[in-house]
């Protein structure tokens, strides 16, 4: 079931930079690349493997497979990387319920685990291991800045909707923490559901004054179409997944002006950044999403921790992984005691530059944001 | 609740049933003239949907885009019928089950490996964006009006077809006596071709009218095939009047499910709870309808008796 | 053409060279996947009895599947976190006995075989297929919002669990125990098939009038061979959840009901080994396409669509003929 066995003769020849101390290291990348949320999936990949590509490191080998967004091929699959391949550190899954499945056993297999996308509050409190990293954020994060973002706009009665499972209700509870007002309403929607017409009509006639939705991939694309067309005028604000850049061209100017909340976004002024977004370019010939983002970060962390230690030493390598001795595109970013970021989360808003649909920062909401969950975990 | 409120909801409901029909007519006439469980004819509306995408990028115009739709998945049906489905007709429902299981695999990755892995655009037109004011002060979308006003367009022009015109003879022919109409010179295969054709037609059309308010992406084609079904069992497998009113049903239910159930178990527990209950029966309702009227009725509402 | 009962100590002899194979060459993953593919062929085997026998196409399997799945993962949960499961009207505690768990699983799975049964057999044809497939679609909905057991996340169990004798954390002697519960169920069914029971309900699918004329109550007959059908499938349920040490509600899909379906198909339906042959298959072209490309899932269509329209009685009815279910 090989898909692409990557040894990455390297296009440029550093002498110095990984030196005595790099030991070749082995990546298993279980992600989604068929069916119908490969987008994301292939996006945590190309940024990934960018990264792998610009360090020029030879000692980095990537296997890359398709989880078909199922549990038991991710968990088959990680079974394979284990044992078969013998890899070192295992990356990729975009889904929580994915994460669940594969995470807690090959922690406890003694692998590492670092994830570029989902993050369930599960594996943040009382489930936190040692060797997993979350490089993308805990779930409720940017709900959590949606919340904080309502409150510092002044609005007082928020209506809200999500899917009805796990992560639909993590994204309530996140924006519940630091919104300050009144809820006017709480509905849940079916998972996968693509006619929004009743609680539209339910919002028209709340009476709210703003809404907040959780609504990622296909769901978001129907629901801002249909919002756009029905004429209510009530502000709306979300988590960046319903607005990354894949997603941003289905909905078109039905999301212009939409306030969303992210930890990155591709104006955001460092260094790292700008090489990082004018690269993505040159090789793949479209804008990097958040998810690109997030797998970039990745395999930059895991290259920093090579350089530092060998990944046979697991308490040392760990030790370097921590750190986060690494120039994220995200600038400041750092880990809390339970091994998800420490970051800032901004503001942005759905802009249209020539062509194509795309987000600007507006403003940084939180400063150094951490989670919820740190004081249920015992590391 | 308002009754303004209420009769909107009920609007919605009907919209979504009269989308429903769409799909379900084209099953329940394939079947009911052929005897063939199509799994794929959420492909066909995902075909529609693509293509419209498409030629609506390309030209901008809905209408060409809508033409698209029809024509697209038309000749994808027609093509599939003479490859594929023809060869299907004497086996039994297993078989082409699994056939059919199959072509949706073809035909979802295929238009992956075409069209990219990223939902496409598909808008609404300018001339029917907006809400407009019903009487009553219903404040309502010109777009679903319209989907509304092109569902019942569709549904007495394929009633009209079927009673008045020589084509929609021989189908009804060909649902009582297969035989017999191959003994009177029909051209069997010609008129099997014709009626999947049309049902993909109609998938096609139902995906681009769809596809314009929700996402245009591989894969939903599933869902809406397995509500599809659900409609034909309640109304009566190859009944189109079955069909009519499966739809509504299940459009209504689903609607007025979704919004009131939690809003009645509010009545006697803590709002959380009571959301959290009220959704996950109402993600069932149409399930439990559908089991309890076939319980009732092992045919369905106009199906014909054994 | 080969004769079946040859074709068959074949199927079963690469049922235990592969894996042993696998053991002394050190490629635990070949074990897994081998595991995969008898706990499939168990779902499969249960399925067979109803659909290739009693000539009910269930499209509701995934429901059995799933609760053998949950059954495994509520009391293994409860075992893990030192709660107990009902304290009222007696007190229940979690286990990580796989003997209990199997216990629990197939009672609890032949119960909802009954009543699903008693409801859907009153329909016939494609609307059987259909209302079974709807207490699929509940109890998929159902088990997504159901958040105390995860919802859409499922559960973790993070060690598998336990049986008297034997380490079920070493991939060959977890392999070993599903395969001979399949050899024990295989065995079971060989002699169902061939008792009064199996051949009164063999000609109850083909013309029921004659059964019910000879004074037995087909509907009957079909309700039984449901039941045991859905109770099988439970306990594959709960090996399935106990190789990955996850139950989700992925468990109870209709795309997983579908699968089921295929496996007896690709097998060939009524055939006693062709759920075995139907699984194998399957996990070994889902394993080897992959690899070819991210767009595997055309190939696996095409090659399904060629078993159904060259292939017919499927593998099994390609290499030994067409034959009678019993002679």
């Amino acid at each position: 079931m090989k898909l692409k066995t990557v040894a990455l003769a390297a296009a440029l020849s550093l002498t110095s930079a990984f030196s005595a101390l790099a030991e070749p290291v082995k990546v298993g990348m279980i992600t989604t690349l068929s069916g119908g949320g490969a987008g994301l999936g292939i996006d945590v990949r190309d940024g990934f493997m960018l990264a792998v590509k610009k360090s020029g490191s030879k000692d980095i080998e990537v296997v890359i497979e398709d989880d078909t967004r199922k549990p038991d091929i991710a968990v088959q699959l990680a079974d394979k990387m284990i044992q078969s391949e013998k890899v070192d550190i295992l990356t990729g899954i975009i889904w929580s319920n994915l994460a669940m499945a594969v995470v807690p056993a090959a922690t406890a297999q003694g692998k590492f685990y670092l994830s570029p996308n989902a993050g369930p509050s599960a594996l943040a409190g009382k489930g936190c291991h040692a060797n997993y990293f979350n490089v993308a954020w805990q779930n409720d994060n940017l709900a959590e800045a949606a919340g904080q973002f309502a409150t510092e706009t002044g609005y007082k009665n928020s209506f809200l909707l999500a899917p009805n499972y796990p992560a639909g209700k993590d994204m309530l509870n996140g924006y519940k923490r630091f919104y300050k007002g009144d809820v006017n309403n709480e509905v849940y929607t079916q998972l996968g559901q693509k006619d929004y017409a009743a609680e539209i009509a339910q919002i028209r006639a709340s009476g709210a004054d703003s809404v907040y939705f959780f609504l990622p991939g296909g769901m978001g694309i129907a629901f801002m179409k249909q919002y756009a067309a029905s004429g209510v005028d009530v502000p709306l604000v979300g988590p960046a997944f319903s607005f990354d850049q894949g997603i941003l061209q289905a909905v078109g100017e039905a999301a212009l002006g939409v306030k969303n909340t992210s930890q990155w976004n591709k104006d955001l002024d460092n260094a790292a950044n700008k090489d990082f977004v004018a690269s993505f370019q040159a090789e793949y010939g479209r804008l990097p999403s958040l998810y690109a983002s997030q797998g970039y970060d990745t395999a930059n962390l895991i290259l920093s921790a090579m350089g530092k230690a060998s990944v046979k030493d697991a308490d040392a390598f760990r030790a370097a992984l921590k750190a986060a001795d690494f120039d994220s595109v995200r600038g400041n970013f750092s880990f809390a005691s339970n091994q998800h970021p420490v970051q800032d989360i901004y503001v942005r808003e759905v802009v249209k530059e020539g062509d194509v649909f795309t987000n600007k920062l507006v403003a940084k909401t939180m400063e150094n944001h951490s989670n919820a969950y740190v004081g249920d975990c015992n590391l | 609740m308002p009754i303004v409120l209420i009769a909107e909801q009920v609007l919605n409901g009907l919209q979504f049933g009269i989308m429903l029909f769409l799909m379900a007519a084209g099953l329940t006439l394939i079947f009911g003239v052929m005897g063939l469980i199509n799994l794929a004819h959420g492909s066909l509306y995902m075909v529609g949907a693509f293509a419209a995408a498409a030629v609506a990028g390309w030209t901008g115009s809905f209408f060409l885009a809508l033409l698209a739709a029809l024509i697209a998945a038309a000749c994808a049906g027609a093509i599939v019928e003479i490859v594929v489905i023809r060869r299907l007709y004497d086996r039994d429902h297993l078989d082409q089950v699994l056939a059919t299981f199959a072509l949706i695999l073809i035909f979802s990755e295929g238009t992956r490996w075409i069209f990219g892995s990223f939902p496409l655009f598909l808008d609404i037109p300018d001339y029917l964006a907006g809400p407009v004011t019903l009487p009553g002060g219903i404040q309502y979308p010109l777009y679903r009006i319209t989907l509304i006003a092109a569902g019942l367009l569709v549904a007495s022009g394929l009633g009209l077809m079927i009673a008045k015109t020589r084509i929609g003879i021989q189908i009804r022919a060909g649902e009582n006596d297969r035989e017999m109409i191959a003994a009177l010179g029909v051209d069997i295969s010609k008129l099997y071709t014709l009626v999947f054709a049309l049902g993909a037609a109609l998938a096609g059309l139902a995906g681009a009218l769809v596809g314009t308010i929700q996402s245009v992406e591989v894969g939903m084609g599933e869902p809406v095939l397995i509500l599809a079904f659900v409609v034909i069992v309640i109304g009566g497998i190859g009944s189109i009047k079955g069909a009519l009113i499966g739809s509504i049903l299940v459009g209504l239910t689903d609607t007025l499910g979704g919004v009131f159930l939690p809003q009645f178990f509010q009545l006697f527990m803590e709002p959380a709870s009571a959301t959290s209950i009220g959704s996950s029966l109402a993600s069932m309702a149409i399930y439990i309808l559908m089991s309890v009227i076939l319980i009732w009725r092992p045919t369905g509402l106009f199906g014909s008796r054994p | 053409m080969i004769k079946e009962t040859y074709l068959n100590t074949f199927v079963l002899s690469l049922f235990i060279l592969i894996p042993l194979w696998a053991y002394l060459a050190d490629e635990p993953f070949t074990i897994t996947l081998m595991t995969r593919a008898v706990i499939f062929a168990l779902a499969a085997v249960g399925l067979n009895l109803a659909l290739g026998i009693g000539g009910l196409v269930s499209l509701g399997h995934a429901v059995f599947f799933g609760l053998g799945g949950y059954a495994m993962g509520v009391l293994a949960h409860h075992a893990q976190t030192f709660t107990a499961v009902a304290e009222w009207p007696f007190l229940i505690e979690g286990t990580k006995s796989m003997p209990v768990i199997w216990l629990v699983a197939v009672v609890i799975s032949s119960l909802a075989a009954l009543l699903i049964g008693i409801l859907s057999l009153r329909t016939t044809g494609v609307y059987f297929i259909m209302i079974t497939l709807a207490f699929g679609q509940m109890f998929f909905f159902f088990s997504i919002s159901w958040s105390e057991y995860g919802g859409e996340d499922g559960l973790s169990i993070y060690v598998r669990n336990s049986f008297p004798g034997l380490n079920t954390l070493d991939p060959i002697q977890f392999y070993g125990l599903c395969f001979a519960i399949l050899c024990v169920v295989l065995f079971m069914m060989a002699r169902l098939f061939k008792s009064p029971f199996g051949l009164a309900l063999n000609a109850a699918r083909q013309t029921p009038e004659r059964v019910e004329t000879v004074g037995l109550n087909a509907t009957r007959l079909k309700l039984v061979a449901f039941v045991v059908s859905g109770a099988v499938t439970g306990l594959a349920g709960a090996l399935f959840a106990d190789l990955n040490r996850f139950v989700s509600p992925t468990m109870f899909s209709w795309q997983l009901s579908g699968e089921i379906i295929v496996f007896v198909i690709i097998g060939g339906v009524g055939r006693l080994f062709g759920p075995v042959v139907g699984a194998g298959v399957f996990v070994a072209l889902e394993h080897f396409l992959g690899g070819l490309s991210e767009f595997w899932h055309i190939y696996l269509g095409a090659l399904l669509l060629a078993i159904v329209l060259f292939g017919r009685g499927g593998v099994i009815g390609i290499l030994s003929g067409r034959e009678k279910i019993h002679d």
